[in-house]
């Protein structure tokens, strides 16, 4: 099992083909992806690589994690996600994923949070159909309807689609197309629609459901170690702040 | 500009495409290419533009209507389509409305469009 990544929502846009099609595209950016930590089976109990992504403000960064960051000698990150790996799939602490890691025409599970609706009703929240617009129906005409039966069972099932909280949950939609990937600016172009909000956090990794193409960068596609070195310089200065 | 801005631009640019200045009110000529099999050849599809949406974007469409035997007939074309060959200017109109959906409810005279004759591009806007 490869690892996964993590990108940042930027947003949506589409693209022209040659053949006069038009694809749907969410444009995903991989922003300082770098790996900060492995976990393995004799320290662990299990093997996973620790990404994180992002780049925040150093001082907005916790001391206790500042020295979590520097004991791996990479700057401070804003987001941080572990990939269950097996043993070989395990990356370089420091090791920067670029775009690549996946190829045109693979197929993903993109996850992420997505955008809350607040307390929605029956309607919105589980497709309930509603009441009539007339006939008699009063003041009630997006409501839930009946919740049960009547003396017998005397109670409303547990579970009972109702009114409530919509959104701002996690969520993965499967099997999404990569259109294409840009290496340089490290980006990432999905077909269709993606989980979250535009600068939200999400995490690609490959479909579950789909067999993985020939060719995949194993355990993953790390850029060159050129680009690598600036980085560590400053992660130093901020584990020592 | 965003990434998506710079994104739609450069696509812009590689499309290489060139889109002449017009507006709803004009009649437009529009070379559509077509596949029938293997072979592909360029329609020719004429009439008056009754609407243009999302501006010069990528996004952006526009409507274009003709009475055909009879019976008006409405296409919507993406600005920017691989399958557009040409767009042509045919005739300037005149009109004060920026959607023309009030000539789907006319026929003959009453739908007739006064000719621009004094027609003037935009400073800035393309040829």
């Amino acid at each position: 099992m490869r690892s996964g990544i993590i990108a940042k929502k930027v947003g949506m846009t589409r693209l022209f083909q040659e053949d006069g099609r038009q694809i749907p595209v969410t444009v995903l950016e991989l922003d300082g992806l770098q790996v900060v930590a492995q976990r393995t089976t004799e320290k662990d109990g299990y093997t996973a690589v620790q990404l994180g992504a992002g780049s925040p403000k150093v001082k907005r960064v916790s001391k206790a994690m500042r020295g979590h960051y520097a004991a791996s000698k990479v700057e401070p990150k804003r987001k941080l996600v572990e990939f269950r790996v097996e043993e070989d799939g395990l990356i370089d602490v420091g090791a920067e994923i670029s775009a690549e890691h996946f190829l045109e025409g693979q197929k993903v599970d993109v996850t992420g949070t997505s955008i809350g609706k607040g307390f929605a009703g029956a309607m919105k929240r589980h497709n309930f159909g509603g009441l009539r617009a007339s006939h008699g129906v009063s003041i009630s005409h997006r409501s839930h309807g009946s919740t049960g039966q009547c003396q017998d069972p005397g109670k409303v099932f547990k579970g009972k689609k109702m009114a409530g909280h919509m959104g701002a949950a996690r969520v993965t939609t499967q099997n999404l197309e990569v259109v294409k990937t840009d290496a340089d600016r490290g980006l990432l172009m999905i077909k269709g629609a993606v989980p979250g909000s535009k600068g939200g956090w999400v995490t690609v990794k490959d479909a579950v459901k789909k067999k993985a193409p020939e060719g995949l960068p194993f355990p993953a596609a790390v850029k060159s170690a050129a680009t690598e070195a600036p980085a560590e310089e400053v992660a130093a200065e901020g584990g020592e702040a | 500009m965003d990434l998506i801005a710079q994104l739609e631009a450069e696509q812009i640019s590689a499309l290489g495409k060139d889109i002449p200045d017009f507006k709803p009110g004009d009649t437009i000529r529009v070379g559509y290419k077509v596949t029938e099999g293997t072979r592909s050849r360029v329609q020719n599809y004429e009439g008056v533009c009754i609407s243009r949406k999302n501006g010069n974007g990528i996004a952006g469409s526009f409507t274009v209507r003709k009475i055909s035997f009879g019976e008006g007939v409405e296409r919507v074309f993406p600005l920017f389509s691989t399958n557009i060959d040409s767009i042509t200017v045919v005739r300037r109109g005149r009109v004060r409305r920026a959607k023309l959906y009030y000539l789907r409810a006319r026929r003959g005279k009453s739908a007739r469009i006064a000719e621009d004759t004094h027609y003037k591009p935009k400073a800035g806007a393309q040829a």
